[in-house]
């Protein structure tokens, strides 16, 4: 049957496949050796992969199964489109980029090395069309010429109209990687914190060292791992400890760790940053190895405070470079080996080994355990040890002194052709070349705080710098490549963190090693070469690119990594950044250091953006405040609008009203006509007390407070230190020593952090103390020429609250509903007579069914924010269209506010020259000369009949709105010399919408211009 | 990044805001000069490389202002007082250097 054209479900899928399915899982693994492996054989696990359904088992890795199913073309490169295999074995994958997953859960540029197989994995390759094997675009290889190292700058230079219209698209579509899904992540993430004494960066043989030393010393140990099962190398290698195999070594450490009660594990967990203070950012992955994404985090954010770490990271392989290197069959030895020893895949059938160092002899062997046959062992170095000699022996290969000239074949490698060093070419057949041009410590963490990594002459690679405080770096992340170093470097750094965080480590009996030979002498490339040499298999960078940087100028790594994308893109030089220098250095002949060095900066791979917001979306992205009267303004059927994080009631539409507008301008003119209620509880409020006090608001708002008498409340000015305006509110004084100062919603913590400053900073001998209590107190404004009647209503009667006894700027403590004590103030933002009631927060709901229920007999309404807006606009009261940073007192028409008498934050420089300019603008009112004609906010002004030139803009526009008093649009506006203009006509510009209107200047005071309204 | 206030214990940088260096004094208004002292004050501050101190606010705590002795190089935080605290003198603590 043709399982490639079924669209069934995994399991459906496997469910049909069950009585072929031993034969099947058989017959498509082919490469599959008949044991051994960290396998669990009795749990196959069914994957497509660009429509064909393959299978594997519990265990593998998306490359392991592929290879295992012999598929080794795997995807395009990112210029070239050349075909790609598999490289690696693990994160540092160039190459093996594939999609995994699709609709919403589709996730690009996967590293087939790190994904977990699981049941029902959907995966397609990417850059490719129409298909992996046929791809249009590879006709760019034999443009190549074009595509070199700094194409895009040369070729698209001309014209400059085409940038965005053709080139750009045309580059985009022909070079690139994946495609990103288009829906929302419907995945959750989340984020957590966590402490210890040790944390420990890998657990191969010298992380487990590490955490089990400073485990037994009784120290709090995290140990992260980025593969699901923990040993590292140890999985990969034939090795032996103590006998036993390094894989069984590595899992008894496990058993211990996992039963100490102290020492947390987290597998599929990348530690992907270091920070500052012992901050450690760590990624793991929860679900992404699973089919089913539902049912709890696909990843969680680890914020790790670690009093010491221990980077036990290993090395990376380094490929050799030489002529069509990027074959899909060349692969990195040390990854032939992993897919043989931890995967049970033999990954060709004829080998070529070419290497520059002992390491990698053993490939060789495990090559020819596995039952592949070795063809030749190329090696550039004249003298040979006994060992390696020995092992070549006993895999039957042939030790040719020599490099591998050029690896041939189209698909894949077909075979290679070796120039010995007595000058004769060898062509061997062959379908794998095992490749190691020695290792690279994985050092990036190390230098993320900017220590800077130090070449070594004799590891022939960098060695971390200066290190991060409390870090330690042990094993081959450290340079010591060999097991037994890696052992007994881990247990020393796992002992010194132990001891330094107080505890008494003893000293690890350790298990005795192999016999290894990590010696090696560098060989970068194959200068003798032909073809195209890749330095960088992510992003098609060649030995040739390299070369014409240098000629072009471009000699430091760091323009060589510009110009070329050298280590750029998802990998960042993994396997390229030593190789990338190195060439350079031979080109320039130059020593490596001279031509720089790489800069590690976090992450350390690829993190997906959903971890680091957490449970912060959408809804939650934030706080939402809610007033203490929400619940009342539901009941009256609000509409909400947010307001910095409030939720504040907008409007309150009525049966019948046709849109907002409607409703706003029967709630304006019903508080203009009898009364209305609006909850202002979202005002900051705070309490400043002390027997400075009074001096102290002295100092902080450019009008005087200490002369306010005791049940008064004024208006008052803050300014910034630089003299222009920080904020306003109405401050009022319940006692001498007690002040409360209210704030504009919007800069209420602003306020409040600019107060705590200058009491306990500046003046800290002034004894005053003040406290936020926005969020215990409910407002109201009951405002209309009825409110005095609804109040009346409302405070218990022993309170006189008649115009005599509570004249305008009254402010008092009361008590109302029988006892409840309350505050309330004559203010008004409205401009009617107003008052505000305040009340302790739990009483706020109940408060606005009072107000309503007192004021129900003189037609009262509740008004939002939309309401409140148009009457402070109408009234020409400021807000934050006009506080909006860049106005001072004087540009709002509020200069004789400004003490003369007393020091106060922005005194000083308020007085500038430039800020007492007379052609600064000032505040004056607008109305539109045709009355239908509707106003912006944020248009120019400009003179009338005037061109709309910098030259003309005399102002602008700042708060506009429909005056349902007069009927017409109303806008405040800054304009030069505006108070002297009344009357003029001029012209607003708003080229946003396209709009020019014809208005007149006036005083920004609309409506009761007098005042008596306020004051009846 | 790590303080540890006086008043809270050990807290993470993102609970603190910082408010610069705490060896500036705001000028005296009177006499000649205030313009140019307090241009100086609010627009000219030093950045220096090094140790210094500077004052940090625990707004997503005790809501306590603080002074910070920061490396400014390594963000190592060597000390944290609250600003009543008189015995460090923040002046003579500085230890700058030049910057490469």
């Amino acid at each position: 049957m043709s399982l490639g054209a079924r669209s069934a479900t995994s399991s459906s899928l496997r469910e049909q496949l069950v009585p072929a399915d031993s034969r099947a899982v058989r017959h498509t693994q082919k490469f599959r050796l008949a044991d051994g492996g960290l396998l669990d054989r009795a749990s196959t696990l069914t994957f497509r992969f660009d429509g064909r359904t393959l299978y594997g088992y519990h265990g593998d890795t998306l490359a392991s199964a592929l290879l295992a199913n012999g598929v080794r073309l795997v995807g395009r490169s990112f210029k070239y489109h050349r075909p790609r295999g598999i490289l690696a074995a693990g994160v540092e994958e160039p190459n093996a980029l594939v999609e995994v997953r699709s609709g919403a859960r589709r996730e690009p540029n996967t590293r087939a090395t790190t994904i977990e197989l699981y049941d029902g994995l959907e995966v397609v390759s990417q850059n490719r069309w129409p298909s992996l094997r046929f791809d249009a675009m590879a006709v760019n290889s034999v443009a190549s010429p074009l595509l070199q190292a700094g194409f895009y700058y040369k070729t698209f230079m001309w014209p400059s109209s085409f940038w965005e219209k053709i080139y750009e698209p045309l580059i985009r579509r022909a070079a690139g990687l994946g495609r990103a899904a288009r829906e929302a992540d419907p995945d959750e993430y989340e984020k957590v914190n966590a402490f210890c004494d040790v944390l420990v960066v890998g657990s191969g043989a010298s992380g487990l060292a590490a955490a089990l030393t400073a485990a037994r010393a009784g120290a709090r140990v995290i140990l992260c791992e980025d593969d699901y099962h923990l040993g590292g190398r140890c999985l990969s290698e034939r090795s032996f400890l103590d006998g036993n195999s390094a894989a069984s070594w590595a899992s008894s450490v496990e058993a211990e760790l996992v039963s100490n009660p102290d020492v947390r594990v987290l597998r599929r967990t990348s530690v992907f940053g270091a920070y500052d203070g012992g901050l450690y950012a760590a990624v793991e992955r929860l679900r992404d190895h699973t089919q089913d994404c539902d049912g709890g985090p696909r990843q969680r954010l680890w914020r790790i405070n670690a009093k010491r770490s221990v980077l036990a990271s290993g090395g990376f392989e380094r490929p050799i470079v030489f002529g069509n290197n990027d074959l899909p069959g060349i692969m990195l030895a040390g990854a032939v080996r992993t897919y043989i020893n931890r995967f049970a895949v033999v990954p060709g059938r004829r080998a070529v080994l070419f290497t520059n160092n002992d390491d990698a002899y053993r490939t060789a062997l495990d090559l020819s355990t596995a039952g592949a046959r070795v063809e030749a062992i190329v090696d550039p170095r004249p003298r040979i040890s006994a060992h390696c000699k020995s092992l070549a022996h006993r895999s039957g290969a042939r030790l040719i002194e020599g490099v591998v000239d050029r690896a041939c074949g189209w698909w894949e490698v077909k075979s290679v052709e070796i120039r010995a060093a007595d000058g004769t070419i060898h062509r061997l057949p062959c379908d794998l070349v095992a490749i190691s041009g020695g290792w690279n410590p994985t050092i990036h963490l190390s230098s993320h705080l900017g220590g800077r990594p130090v070449w070594s002459e004799q590891h022939a690679a960098f060695l971390p710098g200066v290190l991060p405080p409390g870090m330690g770096v042990v094993g081959a992340a450290a340079g010591g490549f060999v097991t037994s170093e890696c052992l007994s470097s881990g247990a020393k750094a796992g002992a010194d963190a132990a001891e330094t965080c107080g505890f008494t480590p003893r000293t690890l009996e350790l298990p005795r090693t192999d016999r290894e030979s990590t010696a090696s002498a560098p060989l970068w490339r194959v200068v003798s070469s032909r073809g195209k040499a890749f330095v960088d298999f992510q992003n098609d960078v060649t030995v040739k690119d390299v070369e014409l940087a240098e000629r072009e100028g471009f000699r430091k790594v760091e323009h060589l990594k510009r110009y070329t994308t050298l280590g750029m893109a998802t990998d960042q030089g993994k396997t390229s950044n030593v190789n990338g220098l190195a060439v350079l250095s031979e080109i320039t002949a130059k020593a490596i250091p001279e031509i720089g060095g790489t800069t590690f900066r976090p992450p350390f791979s690829p993190v997906a953006l959903g971890p680091f917001a957490g449970h912060h979306r959408g809804k939650n992205y934030r706080p939402t405040r809610l007033s203490p009267a929400h619940k009342w303004a539901e009941g009256e059927g609000a509409t909400f609008v947010e307001a910095g994080l409030w939720l504040r009631a907008q409007y309150y539409p009525r049966a019948g009203e046709q849109d907002w507008t409607a409703t706003v301008r029967r709630e304006v003119m019903t508080v203009r006509a009898t009364v209305g209620v609006c909850d202002v509880s979202t005002l900051g409020k705070i309490d400043v007390q002390g027997p400075d006090a009074g001096r102290f608001l002295d100092r902080v708002y450019c009008n005087t407070f200490s002369t306010l008498p005791v049940g008064k409340a004024r208006y008052g000015l803050m300014l910034r230190e630089d003299g222009f305006v920080m904020d306003d509110g109405t401050t009022s004084r319940l006692s001498g020593h007690h002040y409360l100062v209210t704030t504009t919603t919007a800069n209420a913590g602003k306020v409040m952090q600019h107060l705590e400053f200058c009491c306990q900073c500046l003046w800290p001998d002034l004894d005053v103390q003040a406290t936020s209590v926005t969020d215990h107190w409910a407002q109201f404004a009951v405002a209309g020429p009825k409110a005095r009647l609804v109040i009346r209503k409302i405070v218990d009667p022993e309170y006189d609250v008649s115009k005599t006894a509570l004249p305008y700027l009254a402010a008092t403590e009361i008590t109302i509903g029988g006892g409840v004590p309350a505050r309330l103030f004559r203010i008004s933002f409205s401009g009617e007579l107003a008052f505000e009631l305040a009340i302790p927060a739990r009483f706020g709901e109940a408060l606005g069914r009072l107000i309503v229920d007192a004021g129900s007999e003189f037609g009262i309404t509740p008004y939002g924010s939309e309401a409140l807006a148009a009457m402070r606009i109408e009234k020409g009261h400021v807000a934050g269209g006009e506080l909006n940073g860049q106005t001072t007192a004087r540009d709002l028409g509020l200069g004789k506010m400004m003490s003369t008498k007393k020091d106060y934050i922005g005194r000083v420089m308020a007085e500038r020259p430039a800020l007492l300019d007379p052609n600064r603008p000032e505040l004056v009112g607008l109305k539109p000369e045709q009355p239908d004609q509707r106003l912006h906010a944020g248009a120019h002004l400009i003179p009338r009949g005037g061109k709309a030139t910098p030259d003309n803009d005399q102002g602008y526009t700042s708060s506009a709105v429909y005056s349902p008093t007069l009927g017409h649009w109303i806008a405040l506006g800054l304009l030069v010399q505006g108070p002297k203009r009344h009357g003029e006509l001029l012209c607003t510009y708003d080229p946003l919408r396209g709009l020019e209107t014809l208005v007149r200047v006036c005083a920004p005071t609309f409506v009761d211009p007098t005042g008596d309204r306020l004051r009846a | 990044m790590r303080i540890r206030c006086p008043y809270c214990g050990e807290r993470g940088s993102e609970e603190f805001t910082c408010h610069g260096d705490v060896s500036v004094r705001r000028p005296d208004i009177n006499g000649a000069g205030a313009a140019e002292r307090f241009v100086d004050y609010v627009y000219f501050r030093d950045n220096p490389a090094g140790v210094h101190y500077e004052y940090w606010y625990h707004g997503a705590g005790c809501r306590a202002w603080l002074k910070v002795c920061r490396d400014t190089r390594t963000h190592l935080v060597s000390s944290v007082v609250s600003v009543w605290d008189s015995s460090v003198n923040c002046e003579q603590s500085i230890q700058t250097e030049a910057i490469r």
